[in-house]
């Protein structure tokens, strides 16, 4: 086909329009500018070398990388041993909710018995009692079963959730009805039906509450700094207000250690922002 | 044939229905229910529901500063509680620190929305840019504040002392301390308000503007009158989140000012912290996680109200 | 031995008695068809001899087996869904395959009934794919082949075609009874569409809120409906229900209905005399009804041709309108026009007013 050259007309309103364009890019780009800041003295600090860190003038970009400083962050205190420590938890308290969500959210899904709705409403209230406000009993039961400053002391209280129940639920509420009759007739139990079509059909809901608990649970600070005390259980987060209380004058090497605990969340949230986006919006938004 | 099972129909319906045969069914099912929720009931029993209990019951208590001898004070203790000056400044100090977090929060995250709501290049960039606080945990966020927070050598006294207003001390200064925290906070929450508000913004129909262009609605307009209102029930329900937050808050506190510096940020949390774990008034502490609990119960109250149609009915 | 047996079987829900106390035997091998209206309890009677529900009163035997309170997977019957049921995530030849998964059916045997029956049905090509990616005919095709890969017993069809088009609901509907003669299971068919019924089964069962209304071969149900439900349910347009009081002429008894008399072949007067009714309820079939030098006058309303016949509406004398279907080619009908009806005595179905049933 021909194209015809149309003369380019230039609306009245174009030269405005630009501008308003330019005021656009530019407010986006001063707000992420300023969002940015914390993280980028950390990253510019972590990089100082050691006579430069209580300089004035503060430095205001990296002239001299000194990555050294982040293998000293992994020497002075124990962040390997932290970051580990918190990929266990998160990772065991992640699929713990996981399965004992599934596991709830099919039985107020898909079966039929008596108290249902009123169980349903008991795991309703947890969600009213924060665990700020048990920790006090909590930490005596945990004394108690002798689980101070270990795994299952940082991970079975958290095994359960309410959210992920009702997240879940909805999810399954979706699934037809008919899909669990054939599946009966086609010899599938509960648990058969469960694993090999509410599951997959559920996946991306399932993704997007293990990439929400694991989030939670790697960000949780005050019950980890109640039940840990020694290096051995400590998760990243305790560890890092160790790292400050114990080299206050060294805080290159704190900001070092920060920008690593920083990483894998990051990493978390670039790979499944979507799955998040999901998860921190339940109950926000329809859908 | 008929023979082959004994009985007539009747006698032999009679006969199952009295071993429950035919609800046999129905009582698998329920077990096979009560199994299901099982572990997670155990679970809620164990570390929700019996230390909630158990929470109010030691608040009747007191213990001795070794915590060796618990004497049995009873409501009264409630009511001291309540009286006490150090829990009513504590309630204050989480009062305001709402006050500066949650208004700030929404105003900046809606803000922060609106921006990246529109269709633009390199949109997913900022987009990622702004979602990006929701990577840093409490203790990340507070180390790197305290940092920028730093009186010598942070950048923002840097900045003010360049700009002629003189150095403050943000963390040790009982004016300040308070606003640095929740400085810190809000920079904190952002993503999380961004994130909610953004999906809320994404979910109102393009139509909407577009009749409201036709019908001859300037930008302004459009916000006050299409945005805003379909946006009520997202803002809201931030608004909700983001007050239960400020009055869980903890780390941030501990990291920065531990309740200091004249316990001007001993926010309720800290509170509970120092007098069960520091002070060994374990009954007091337990006193006040019960208030502390009865004003979260309000506020989730509250979001239920909001949340109930979606909650309960699917959507 | 595969029949079905239900020996007064009842089912409520709440209130409402969704099947009751039905009495039938579905015959090894036979295709039976369940044919009612919407809401009596079709599904309802296909899921009690699935085991998805059980019965609140009554027997139901599978072969010669009692299977009250025995669990689905274990009665030996495969079910088609009205929805089909596909497992969305999972590909054609995983969805064939999903009941033989779980029966510990060895691989190799499961790839070739599955291919078997991919065979049969036309489904080779698409054995990769997902139910999305399927036609509506094809998804029901894939619920037919996951139901007879498994060799049941009994097959449970629940209105396997009320999803496709009228043009693939023929086509299908050959196709099932074809398959029916090869695989020679016995099918439990259950449709709401009576021209479905018609064609497809040895036998039907007419249901009527939750109650067993009449069973016997198509054309003897069409032939002698046994109540006033069977006879307006079965065909189409309905028959024609006028009410008449019954005279005595002579000899023989006649049924006075306005505009005319209806004469009674012997055997029904002889029914009438014998419970000396006053009145009856006289059905004619539309395509039974003449419009020829008949002995009950009527006016001609409308006439509408559908291109192979046309039909009728008249009224009759006290303003009832009956419906008669024509030939395309007969004498043209002016709207007003005065005609006289008739029918054949043995086409003249009597029932008694009271009750509904059958006279004769
Ligand atoms: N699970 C249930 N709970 C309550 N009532 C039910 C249930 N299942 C069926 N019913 C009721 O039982 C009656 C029979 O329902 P059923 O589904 O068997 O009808 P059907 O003949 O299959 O109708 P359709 O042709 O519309 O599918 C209806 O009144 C229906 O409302
Ligand atoms: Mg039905």
């Amino acid at each position: 086909m021909a194209r015809r050259v149309v003369p380019a007309i230039r609306p009245a309103g174009s030269r405005r329009r630009v501008l308003v364009r330019v005021g656009q890019y530019a407010l986006l780009t001063l707000a992420a500018a300023l969002i940015l800041v914390p993280v980028y003295f950390s990253v510019v600090d972590s990089l100082l070398p050691p006579e430069k860190i209580f300089a004035y003038p503060p430095a205001l970009w990296i002239t001299h990388p000194q990555w050294d400083t982040y293998r000293r962050a992994f020497e002075t205190g124990s962040l390997g041993r932290y970051l580990v420590n918190s990929f266990a938890v998160s990772a065991v308290i992640t699929a713990g909710q996981v399965f004992t969500s599934i596991l709830a959210a099919y039985a107020f899904a898909f079966l039929r018995f008596p108290l249902r709705n009123f169980l349903f409403l008991v795991f309703l209230t947890t969600l009213m009692v924060p665990a700020e406000v048990t920790i006090i009993p909590n930490y005596h039961t945990v004394a108690t079963l002798g689980w101070l400053d270990s795994y299952q002391g940082l991970t079975v209280p958290f095994l359960a959730t309410a959210f992920g129940t009702f997240l879940l639920r909805q999810a399954f509420l979706t699934v037809p009805r008919d899909l669990r009759d054939a599946a009966a007739i086609d010899g599938y139990g509960h648990l058969g039906f469960v694993w090999r079509v509410v599951v997959p059909l559920s996946r991306p809901v399932i993704a997007s509450l293990a990439v929400f608990s694991f989030l939670m649970a790697w960000n949780q600070y005050l019950w980890p700094l109640l039940i840990t005390n020694s290096d051995e259980y400590r998760t990243v987060q305790i560890g890092l207000k160790t790292l400050v209380s114990q080299n206050l004058d060294q805080f290159n090497v704190v900001m070092a250690g920060t920008v690593v605990a920083a990483i894998p969340m990051f990493l978390l949230l670039v790979l499944f922002q979507r799955h998040l986006v999901r998860g921190l919006t339940a109950g926000a938004i329809k859908g | 044939m008929m023979d082959a099972t004994g009985g007539t129909p009747t006698a032999r319906e009679a006969a199952y229905r009295r071993h429950g045969l035919f609800s046999r069914a129905r009582v698998r099912e329920w077990l096979y229910g009560l199994a299901l929720l099982s572990p997670s009931f155990a679970l809620f029993a164990v570390f929700t529901f019996y230390p909630l209990v158990k929470g109010a019951y030691l608040g009747l208590y007191r213990s001795d500063p070794f915590g060796l001898h618990r004497v049995f004070i009873g409501f009264d203790q409630y009511l001291h509680v309540l009286r006490s000056g150090g829990f009513q400044s504590s309630l204050g100090v989480t009062f305001w620190f709402a006050v500066y977090t949650v208004p700030a929060g929404l105003v900046l995250g809606l803000a922060l929305a609106l921006l990246a709501h529109q269709r633009l290049r390199g949109m997913i960039i900022y987009r990622a840019v702004f979602s990006s606080t929701l990577a840093s945990s409490v203790a990340v966020a507070s180390v790197m504040w305290l940092t920028l927070l730093n009186p010598s050598v942070g950048i923002l006294n840097y900045g003010l002392r360049e700009s002629g207003v003189g150095a403050i001390q943000w963390l040790n200064d009982p004016r300040w301390a308070l606003l640095a925290v929740s400085l810190t906070t809000t920079w904190l929450n952002l993503s999380f308000t961004f994130i909610v508000l953004l999906a809320g913004l994404q979910t109102i129909p393009e139509q909407m503007y577009e009749s409201a262009k036709i019908d001859g609605a300037g930008a302004w307009s459009r916000f006050r009158n299409v945005t805003l209102p379909m946006l009520s029930p997202t803002i809201f329900f931030s608004l909700v989140v983001l007050t239960i937050r400020a009055f869980e808050s903890f780390g941030q506190i501990d990291i920065l000012t531990q309740g200091g510096p004249l316990k001007r940020t001993n926010v309720i949390v800290y509170s509970i912290y120092t007098e069960a774990f520091k002070n060994f008034n374990e009954g007091v502490a337990a006193a006040q996680a019960i208030f502390l609990f009865l004003i979260i119960l309000v506020l989730t109250l509250v979001q239920f109200r909001f949340l109930e149609r979606r909650v309960f009915y699917g959507s | 031995m595969s029949r079905v047996c239900f020996e007064g079987v009842t089912k409520r829900f709440g209130d409402v008695v969704a099947v009751d106390d039905l009495r039938l035997e579905v015959a090894d091998r036979e295709f039976l068809v369940l044919v009612g209206p919407s809401g009596c309890g079709k599904t309802t009677v296909l899921r009690l001899v699935a085991g998805l529900d059980e019965p609140d009163a009554g027997l139901i035997h599978i072969g010669d087996r009692l299977v009250n309170g025995v669990e689905p997977k274990d009665r030996d019957v495969a079910m088609v869904f009205q929805s089909y049921a596909l497992y969305p995530h999972m590909t054609v030849r995983r969805n064939m395959e999903f009941p033989l998964r779980t029966r510990r059916v060895p691989k190799e045997e499961r790839a070739r009934l599955v291919g078997e029956a991919a065979e049969t049905l036309g489904l080779v090509d698409l054995l990769g794919r997902r139910p999305s990616q399927l036609s509506g005919g094809q998804r029901q095709r894939v619920a037919l082949g996951r139901a007879i890969v498994r060799r049941p017993a009994v097959f449970l069809m629940d209105e396997p075609l009320s999803n496709l088009d009228a043009k693939l609901r023929a086509q299908t509907r050959a196709e099932l009874i074809e398959l029916h003669r090869r695989l020679q299971t016995t099918v439990l068919y259950v449709t709401h569409d009576q021209v479905e019924a018609m064609t497809m089964g040895s036998r039907i069962a007419v249901m009527d809120r939750g109650a067993l209304q009449q069973v016997g071969r198509p054309q003897e149900v069409y032939e002698r409906p046994a109540n006033v439900f069977v006879a307006q349910f079965i065909g189409s347009p309905p028959t024609n229900l006028v009410r008449g009081s019954v005279e005595r002429e002579g000899e023989t008894l006649v049924v006075r209905v306005p505009g005319g008399v209806v004469p009674l072949t012997p055997d029904r007067a002889a029914v009438v005399s014998e419970r000396s009714l006053a009145e009856v309820l006289v059905g004619v079939r539309p395509e039974h009804l003449a419009v020829d030098a008949g002995p009950v006058a009527a006016t001609v309303r409308v006439v509408v041709s559908l291109g192979h016949e046309r039909q009728g509406v008249f009224a009759l004398d006290d303003g009832q309108l009956v419906v008669a279907r024509m030939a395309t080619d007969g004498p043209g009908l002016r709207e007003g026009a005065r005609v006289q009806l008739m029918a054949r005595p043995e086409h003249v179905h009597l029932f008694d007013p009271a009750t509904g049933t059958r006279l004769g």
